[in-house]
């Protein structure tokens, strides 16, 4: 049954205005979109918003307060730990990564490896700082078995509760995190490269040095840029394990969001909050890149 | 586009497979395999998957190592050799090239590894392309090339290092059709111009027959014949190298005195010792004709035809004798009038025939 | 490859898994030693530490106020999520980019920057509307969001909506019912896939609870800790042992269509890149 003439009559039920259709359709959106705009969107706009602003109006103090012994000491010592640990996780977990790529790819032992990947790359803040307390601590098992045996490795001090100590624990779930993100990588390797290598006259070193290596590079520096961005924005660790102090910036906005102090400079908080959000979007901007490239050789 | 290489032909070298075996898993790959392969010659390994083909080459290569045998090229034992020792010169199915490298950089990539110094690799990894016919192509990088062109760069490259043996493992299976065709001539014009020993597996027969000086028939780890393209496909020498290379018809008969007796026909035999009694006989096509004149009455040689097909110079045609479908090829003027449904009578001709025992005789094709 | 190249390979690959599983495995192992202790040199392994967390009320308000954030949040987030990404498949596939990049947006930010942005609206929350801890499920919904979109983007994509939907709505099924018994049973599998994902996500969550000053399961551990570190422990090996226990069965789940290799990569896309800290 065709309906002509009057716009009006057609589509029974939808509101016309001006002749143009509103289409109720929309509407299905509304809850997810209402959703994220109050508990995603909101939030981001108070921060960025709050880190200009003060008692009196706009302003950029906040931003330079964070010129503060304290807090420039902190955005060091986050970058030095996640610098650390995303080379040492880059490191490990590429030769991690050889190993298990080299195994049968249908196996049932890489399917285990590769999920206990999964899970341990999650693995993280109060339980992973615990285990780790429990395992090489003061009062753990180990220590007290080889001080009975005149090995004291605090003997400089109690290093597992100050950065020390993070760049170890961190290690637990960057090495895993990067055998996720690398290992598509290292397995878009041909064999093929390899014989072609030996049957042009190469040896290992060789077939590393100009072909597996040249081709894995992008990938392993943008695995390790992933690797730097996850350290920095890990905050359960260390606030169960460190109790005085903020050597890292995450433990500096905490410290801004929850003390006398945040009362007082509510924008503080926000402003290092922007620094580091920035710090993390460049470096996925980068990773990006690097992933082009890697994805163009070795899919 | 050919340019004349700046090399002289080299006389190529002998190379010698003897007594071969490979086991893995409990599977016998390769069961005491011997080929002597001549200076300068093209022998193709031809077989179904899982006969061995491929690792024969690979052993000749180096790639893996054999349980048992010798491996000689130029009369040099390189059985405990590594590959990358052996200088041969080797192109993949898949994957040839290394995707990092433009054209020029992995023709160029062999000679890096010798120690050439820059100015002589580049002269000499532009000879090479031009040799394949892609001197305009040397900047680009494997996804611009096509999957022939990749080959070609692939096979460039194995030459441009001056290897002894040049190993091709189904370079053009992974390839469409029409350019499988001009690669594969063009790969035999630059194995004859440079002279070198090469070692060609592939699993269509159409390109054995066509490119290689002799064809190796293989089947479970073995080479069933070993001959002149000719000579495997006229006169082949076992039921399974008949049914693997070309068309063959599988007719009941009984084998009696010397000869087969095919639906009332008697047909001399390739083997005349063989044991009496009932056998299939393995026919080719082309030694089926088929007349629409003349007498037709019901006989074991008559019936109708279901389908003529049309291949240009020849052409095919399948005839239903009832119990069993029989493939005639006849030159496309002799076919004449006849058409699906015609009743037609065949007549053998008496060349003499392999017979098989067994039911399932033949393998795979 | 030659024989004394694989060989060289295998021990290489030997002595690693044996290193990274020792360094690995080391942890855990030791959490349950820690707790099993008893007191004194060479007393025998003892139940004490984990016996004693019924003792902690505060503790026991954590685990049960964690597990009804866990429940709350990943019904919402499935309830909300499930009828839109079915919508936008039928009607609105335009906005399909758009949803699938706000949903993985936080994946990309950490929580700990996240929660500066939630200390002011969870302040006016607390005021006039309710202070309880379980208004955490509303942030826990976002946190859990990238899970339970991939889970349920893997699942919606290996039936055809469109299709069904349209079959049954010609029967004469209103949407209610084509949601509720077409499509939801038809992805049984992705559903369970994104609650569990959430509910582990839930139960390991401390950045938020903390800065927001709420005493969830991890915030209540760490503060145990102080006291008894061995009862505290205990509950986070228990808390261990359930996601774990969690995660096989996710395998599990998804092993019907597809097998296990999907669900492999299903784990290896969702926690293959998250660096939003909330567990961290």
């Amino acid at each position: 049954m065709t309906v002509v003439g009057n716009p009006a009559v057609t589509g029974v039920g939808r509101p016309m205005m001006g002749g143009r259709r509103i289409s109720l359709t929309w509407v299905g959106a509304v809850p997810f979109l209402g959703y994220v705009a109050i508990f995603l969107f909101l939030p981001a706009a108070i921060i960025v918003a709050g880190a200009f602003a003060s008692e009196g109006g706009l302003t950029l103090s906040n931003f330079a307060n964070l010129s503060r012994p304290y807090i420039v000491s902190a955005i060091v010592g986050s970058v030095i730990l996640s610098a650390v640990t995303a080379v040492a996780g880059a490191v490990l977990g590429a030769l991690l990564t050889y190993a298990i790529a080299t195994g049968n790819p249908r196996g049932t032992f890489r399917r285990v490896v590769t999920s206990a990947c999964g899970v341990l790359a999650q693995f993280g803040g109060v339980t992973l700082a615990f285990a780790f307390i429990a395992a090489i601590g003061p009062a753990s098992a180990v220590y007290i078995y080889l001080s009975q045996h005149h090995i004291d490795y605090y003997a400089s001090g109690y290093w597992l509760y100050d950065l020390r100590g993070l760049e170890v624990i961190y290690l637990y779930f960057q090495i895993p995190l990067m055998v996720l993100v690398f290992l598509p990588a290292v397995d878009g390797i041909k064999p093929q490269w390899r014989e072609a290598t030996d049957s042009l006259g190469g040896s290992s070193w060789t077939y590393w040095r100009y072909v597996a290596g040249p081709l894995l590079a992008p990938a392993f520096l943008g695995s390790m840029l992933l690797l730097f961005a996850n350290a920095l924005s890990a905050y359960a660790t260390a606030a169960a394990l460190i109790n005085q102090g903020g050597p890292i910036l995450p433990l500096q906005i905490s410290n801004a969001i929850t003390s006398e102090v945040g009362l007082h400079e509510p924008g503080f908080a926000k402003a290092q909050a922007v620094v580091l959000i920035l710090i993390v979007a460049i470096v996925s901007v980068l990773y990006a890149v690097l992933q082009r490239r890697t994805a163009r050789w070795l899919q | 586009m050919t340019a004349s290489v700046e090399t002289t032909p080299r006389a190529g070298v002998e190379v010698r497979l003897e007594d071969l075996t490979r086991r893995y898993a409990g599977v016998t790959a390769l069961d005491g395999l011997s080929l002597t392969m001549a200076p300068g010659e093209l022998v193709a390994l031809l077989g179904p998957s899982g006969c061995g083909k491929t690792t024969a080459l690979r052993l000749l290569a180096g790639l893996e190592e054999a349980d048992g045998g010798r491996v000689v090229i130029a009369g040099k034992d390189v059985t405990n050799v590594p590959a990358n020792k052996r200088e041969i010169g080797m192109v993949f199915q898949a994957y040839s090239l290394f995707p990092h490298m433009t054209a020029m950089q992995n023709v160029e990539f062999g000679m890096q590894l010798h120690d050439v110094d820059a100015p002589e690799r580049r002269k000499r990894a532009g000879e090479m392309l031009d040799l394949v016919g892609l001197s305009g192509h040397t900047h680009k990088y494997a996804v611009q090339l096509s999957g022939g062109q990749q080959q070609r760069v692939a096979l460039a490259r194995a030459l441009a290092i001056e290897p002894k043996v040049l190993l091709l493992d189904e370079p053009l299976s992974a390839l469409d059709a029409k350019v499988r065709s001009r690669l594969r001539d063009e790969i035999r014009r630059v194995q004859l111009e440079v002279g070198i020993t090469t070692l060609f597996v592939t699993h269509d027969q159409e390109e054995a027959l066509a490119i290689a000086d002799r064809v190796g028939v293989m089947n479970a780890g073995h080479i069933e014949q070993l001959g002149p393209p000719t000579a495997i496909y006229s006169r082949p020498a076992t039921p399974f190298v008949a049914e693997f290379v070309g068309l063959t018809n599988r007719l009941a008969g009984v084998v009696k005195g010397g000869e087969v007796e095919v639906r009332g026909t008697r047909l001399p035999l390739v083997k005349p010792d063989s044991t009496e009694g009932p056998a299939i006989a393995l026919v080719r096509p082309e030694a089926v004709s088929v007349v629409s004149d003349g007498d037709m009455s019901p006989g074991p040689l008559t019936g109708s035809v279901i389908s003529t097909v049309f291949l240009g110079a020849t052409s095919r045609v399948s005839v239903d004798l009832g119990d069993v479908t029989v493939l005639a090829q006849l030159p496309t003027s002799a076919v004449g009038a006849i058409t699906a449904g015609t009743k037609v009578r065949l007549s053998l001709r008496t060349d003499p025939v392999l017979i098989a025992r067994d039911e399932k005789a033949a393998t795979e094709a | 490859m030659s024989r004394s190249r694989r060989a060289k390979l295998q021990v290489f690959r030997v002595v690693t898994f044996v290193l990274f599983g020792a360094f690995f495995a080391g942890p855990i192992w030791f959490m349950f030693e820690f707790s099993t202790r008893g007191i004194g040199e060479n007393s025998p392994r003892t139940l004490d530490a984990w016996k004693a967390i019924a003792t902690y009320p505060d503790l026991v308000a954590g685990i049960v106020a964690s597990l009804e954030l866990a429940v709350i949040t990943s019904i919402g987030v499935l309830v909300v999520l499930v009828p839109t990404m079915v919508w936008v498949r039928l009607r609105l596939p335009r906005l399909r980019r758009v949803i699938e990049s706000i949903s993985l947006l936080p994946l990309t930010i950490p929580a700990i920057v996240l929660v500066v942005g939630f200390s002011p609206m969870y302040q006016w929350l607390g005021t006039n509307f309710s202070d309880s801890i379980l208004t955490l499920s509303l942030a826990y919904a976002i946190l859990v969001l990238p899970y339970a979109y991939r889970a349920l983007d893997a699942g919606l994509a290996a039936i055809d909506v469109k299709t069904l939907s349209e079959a049954a709505r010609s029967l004469g099924a209103s949407w209610p019912v084509v949601m509720w018994r077409v499509i939801v049973p038809n992805i049984s599998s992705a559903l369970l896939n994104a609650a569990l994902l959430s509910v582990a996500l839930v139960l390991g969550e401390y950045t938020i609870a903390n800065n927001l000053l709420y005493p969830n399961l991890q915030v209540e551990i760490v503060s145990v800790a102080r006291t008894n570190a061995g009862t505290s422990i205990a509950v986070a090996v228990a808390s261990l042992l359930f996601a774990f226990v969690l995660l096989v069965a996710l395998s599990f789940v998804g092993g019907q269509r597809g097998g296990r290799r999907r669900t492999r990569e299903r784990l290896v896309q969702t926690f293959g890149r998250d660096f939003s800290g909330g567990t961290r």
